[in-house]
């Protein structure tokens, strides 16, 4: 990975711009899902507010870095570690970009709950849990990105596989729930969603993941996991 | 790593069992007292087009100028190693210089025509190896020209200069006379270096094209160019091949750090 600077200082100016910029819309995002997760303890409409409001600004991050990722091209053409950073940027807004939907999801869902008159949400400490290890993840997948950290995004892969167990998990339950009293399914429903939305996290975070280590090593994993420990290289 | 990165190229066009042309092996070359390509081992593969990249005094254009022994010209100059073109070492002594160039040709960074019209331009060369009629001196003129998509533009004006054409016409040229004497390889040395961005893509254009009957080796200081119109390339840097690789990877995952500084525009 070259880390040294380019004989054009504006390039560099430009790439330290897209990763200064990807790092605060992760930041922000981050907060969406925290906020929201307080939320579902308490319902708090400002809290539900809050988040689909922030939920404007990611997207026009999401915008606004693709579009400094096509000025690179067009102007810098970049090669090799420079273009992986660029093409994997462009993937990771979206992945960050679909987080805040995830957010905006379960807020909307957390409304509709207490909407109807509901004063706590059942199983709501599962889901925190499992909410608060989403934004764990997510945190962490970030420092990795941005500190180019290829073991750290490899724990991300493996712990995002985690949230998958909890979903399954609270599903399990809810289903008990819903059998033992189908006036509970509309709310259980609802409940279903957020966990599935914070299981989808989950997964972007490990899509984040990948990037990092493509952007790293030049190695796609996606669909197809870690190749096998590379054999030592011939120095020539 | 390197499986997986021989997977992600054939998703590119593998060039499939390249064969190897030319064979460099061992390849030593000095300027009198100055050693300026440090032994070069690379296969040259038929049909490819290979690019040499790095920065100014790297090698490239002298190893480029070796493979048809232009240096031959100088005695100061000397050449150590093996230049392998089907099993026969170019450097070997009784090797006949003018049927060499023949097999490899060979354009220049500026436009050279000869001082003579558009179809002796052509025919010159050709006139030197081989004896035929008009009507075939004919036939291979035109075949030359459109092979070099020039056809088109000169058909109607063979006996004018070569000099009255524009300078990307008199490349592509340069590039019929090279090619009518049909040889295995051809040399192209900073061949659009001088051209304007049309006349340049045009060159591409054909460089892409004539792969189909030739080997071409280009030397090029551009490395945009060298992405677009190589299937391999090589990174030489302070007379030696720093990487030899698939174009792909080495513009996308260059295995070695001076690659990537130079690529990537984060060189001295």
């Amino acid at each position: 990975m070259a880390n040294s600077e380019h004989t054009s200082k504006q390039f560099d100016a430009d790439l330290e711009d897209i990763r200064s910029r990807v790092l605060q819309m992760g930041g922000l995002v981050e907060i969406q899902l925290t906020t929201v997760i307080e939320g579902l303890a308490t319902g708090g409409e400002d809290i539900i507010s809050r988040v689909i409001e922030t939920e404007r600004r990611v997207n026009n991050y999401e915008k606004e870095i693709d579009d400094a990722c096509v000025h690179v091209v067009a102007r810098r053409q970049p090669a090799a570690s420079d273009l992986r950073l660029i093409m994997s940027v462009s993937k990771i807004v979206t992945d960050l970009e679909r987080m805040g939907d995830e957010a905006e999801k379960i807020a909307r869902m957390a409304r509709s709950i207490y909407g109807r008159g509901a004063l706590t949400i059942p199983r709501s400490i599962d889901l925190r849990q499992a909410g608060n290890k989403a934004a764990m993840i997510l945190r962490r997948v970030l420092d990795a990105k941005a500190r180019l950290d290829t073991a750290e995004a490899e724990k991300v892969i493996a712990e995002g596989k985690l949230i998958d167990t909890e979903f399954r998990g609270i599903l399990r339950q809810l289903i008990t729930y819903m059998m033992e009293d189908p006036r509970t399914i509309t709310t259980a429903l609802d409940i279903v969603w957020i966990a599935k939305s914070i299981e989808r996290v989950g997964d972007h975070a490990e899509n984040i993941a990948e990037q990092v280590i493509y952007i790293v090593d030049g190695i796609d994993i996606r669909h197809t996991g870690l190749p096998p420990a590379p054999a030592p290289e011939e120095s020539a | 790593m390197a499986n997986v990165t021989l997977q992600a190229a054939s998703t590119v066009k593998p060039p499939l069992a390249p064969q190897a042309q030319l064979v460099i092996r061992n390849f030593n070359f000095y300027y009198g007292g100055f050693h300026a390509l440090k032994n070069i081992n690379m296969d040259i593969y038929k049909g490819r087009v290979t690019a040499f990249i790095g920065p100014s005094g790297c090698g490239k254009s002298t190893l480029l100028r070796t493979l048809n022994r232009m240096y031959s010209l100088y005695p100061e100059q000397r050449a150590e190693g093996e230049l392998l073109l089907d099993g026969k070492n170019l450097l070997d002594s009784d090797l006949d210089l003018n049927d060499l160039r023949a097999r490899i040709g060979m354009v220049f960074q500026k436009p050279t025509p000869f001082p003579m019209s558009i179809y002796d331009n052509i025919a010159f060369g050709v006139r030197l190896h081989e004896k035929m009629s008009r009507g075939q001196m004919d036939e291979r003129v035109e075949w030359a020209l459109q092979r070099a998509a020039l056809w088109n533009e000169v058909k109607d004006k063979l006996n004018q200069s070569g000099m009255s054409l524009s300078g990307g016409q008199q490349q592509r040229l340069c590039i019929a006379r090279g090619i009518a004497v049909k040889p295995e390889i051809l040399l192209l040395d900073e061949p659009t270096s001088a051209l304007d961005p049309i006349s340049t893509l045009r060159i591409e254009e054909l460089i892409h094209d004539l792969k189909k009957d030739f080997t071409i080796v280009i030397v090029t200081h551009n490395m945009q160019q060298a992405a677009r119109v190589s299937d391999y390339t090589a990174y030489m840097y302070l007379g030696e091949v720093v990487e030899f690789d698939l174009t792909d990877t080495l513009f996308i995952k260059p295995k070695k750090k001076e690659t990537e500084d130079y690529i990537t525009g984060r060189f001295g």
